[in-house]
């Protein structure tokens, strides 16, 4: 459908993918009416440094803005923020409210993330357990990160890993508990788990594998205790849950759209209803370089979609799609990802993680689907383009360090 | 405060004051200056705000670090005055500087 007509777009989110869309939109010559409807107080910006250089005080919350307020209005764009959208009306093209009123629109970018799936155990509501989602929640968290204070983290995936190491770094004692028999079980090989299983073990936290919480306890309504499944007491000042996010795809369903974990987008980040897009934690797109659709949780999702449902709506050329990609940052390494390891039958070793400076590499049928790289900026470069070219390499080349990845790369097919 | 001019790969000069402390990278961003993406933020994750510094400043913006190095490598079209521009932090040393960007950062 073409919407090069459109006169009013309205975003609902204010988060990386809604202000990546606000900049494209402008970018590429949208001249309408443009709103972006958020329920945090805050304009848009940056999650990344919440679990890291932002929490640990290094960054200045003036910093974490992708665009100073002015900007907004020197691109006449109306902010409404504190407000949640209520309903889609998709007949009228209208989005309903919290607090009354509507909002017509002639396209809709759905931009509306996710949230922290909520601990399902009891006391889960006392004081002193928290998410870390948003920078409110930073605010509530800083001022009880105290030297030598007791901190427990449930959930040993990057979020909580990438908390407990700013914690330890500001001397609290730390223990991170973990259903799975590994930490970043849901996300990396067992290679890469071990190596940051001995890094935080070597920085002083706990971590505890197959650890299942089965409660927290409190006095006066704090958080004193948690107690795992198998009996075990652990005291504890603070508990911060890291247990992964639920989309927020409500809306989307509540009009009928369809959703499977995420929702259901396009190429172009299109739902099926012709003027609505989806972008960001909340949409399931086609993995083009994977051959199926899902949901991915990242800054580079987030941006690449709301470049496409920009793109779309102003009748660009599709703008190109890049290979997934993440990091993550704990004590003074520097993980860099790139691709999706999900299907891997086979690793290849780059490098020594003794030296903390090594590369795991995922391998499907002798083509390259993913790699974890730690320190090795050369790895995941290199890597990032050979996973969209379909590259097949040899385990021996890859793991041969005497070839530089430049070398690497241009020999590879 | 140091002034900091943006010269696009087609020749177009925009300048801007930059606040000291914050990098090259972020004054582009909050100044919509065209030809830099810094995808990641500023955590030298991502190098796509890569730029050309002006060989009269060479020497007051140093030399990269060995993480910016390795990913400087990979960059398109690099040169011997190639920075990340997220690593480069404003002071008033810096006023006057002169960045290029690239036509594209992929």
């Amino acid at each position: 459908m073409d919407l090069s007509n459109a006169e009013r777009v309205v975003i609902i989110g204010g988060g990386q993918a809604a202000a990546q869309a606000c900049a494209s939109l402008r970018q590429f010559g949208y001249s309408g009416r443009l709103t972006l409807i958020g329920d945090e107080p805050a304009l848009p910006y940056q999650r990344p440094p919440l679990s890291k250089a932002y929490m640990k005080g290094e960054l200045a919350e003036e910093r974490l803005y992708f665009k100073p307020a002015a900007w907004y209005d020197d691109q006449n764009i109306d902010t409404v923020l504190s407000v949640r959208a209520t309903a889609i009306d998709r007949s009228a093209q209208t989005v309903a409210l919290e607090h009354g009123g509507s909002v017509p629109y002639d396209a809709l970018i759905l931009a509306t993330g996710s949230r922290p799936r909520p601990l399902p155990v009891d006391g889960a509501d006392l004081d002193g357990v928290f998410d870390l989602r948003g920078l409110a929640d930073v605010e509530r968290i800083r001022p009880r990160m105290v030297a030598g204070r007791k901190l427990v983290i449930v959930g040993a995936g990057y979020i909580g890993l990438e908390a407990a190491a700013v914690a330890r770094q500001l001397g609290l004692d730390v223990t991170v508990l973990e259903m799975e028999d590994r930490v970043l079980a849901r996300v990396t090989s067992p290679i890469m788990s071990q190596f940051f299983d001995d890094e935080h073990t070597r920085q002083g936290a706990d971590i505890r594998t197959g650890a299942r919480l089965a409660a927290l306890k409190g006095e006066n309504g704090q958080v004193t205790q948690a107690v795992l499944a198998d009996g075990t007491e652990l005291s504890a000042d603070m508990v911060l849950v890291g247990i992964g996010i639920l989309p927020n795809i409500e809306l989307a369903e509540a009009a009928g759209l369809a959703c499977s974990n995420g929702i259901l987008t396009d190429q172009d980040a299109r739902t099926h209803d012709k003027s609505i897009f989806a972008a960001g934690d909340c949409a399931a797109r086609p993995l083009v370089h994977y051959g199926r659709t899902g949901r991915l949780e990242s800054v580079h999702n987030a941006i690449e979609q709301g470049k496409l449902a920009a793109a779309a709506i102003t009748g660009k050329p599709r703008p190109s799609v890049d290979c997934p990609w993440f990091w993550s940052d704990q004590y003074d390494l520097k993980l860099q990802i790139a691709g999706l390891s999900q299907g891997y039958d086979e690793t290849v070793l780059r490098g020594d993680p003794k030296a903390r400076k090594f590369a795991v590499f995922y391998l499907n049928n002798g083509k390259l689907i993913a790699v974890d790289a730690v320190n090795s900026p050369p790895e995941f470069l290199a890597s990032k383009k050979l996973i969209i070219t379909g590259a097949r390499l040899a385990p021996e080349t890859l793991s041969d360090t005497s070839q530089s990845m430049k070398e690497i790369a241009a020999a590879a097919v | 405060m140091a002034k900091i001019i943006y010269v696009d790969h087609e020749g177009t000069e925009r300048v801007v004051e930059a606040t000291n402390g914050e990098s090259v990278m972020e004054t582009a961003i909050k100044n919509s200056i065209p030809g830099i993406d810094a995808d990641c933020g500023g955590a030298c994750a991502c190098a796509t705000c890569h730029v050309y510094v002006d060989e009269a400043f060479m020497e007051t913006v140093g030399t990269p670090e060995d993480m910016e190095q390795s990913m400087l490598d990979f960059a398109e079209n690099v040169q011997a005055n190639s920075r990340l521009s997220c690593q480069i932090s404003v002071n008033d040393e810096l006023d006057g500087l002169k960045v290029i960007t690239p036509e594209s950062q992929h």
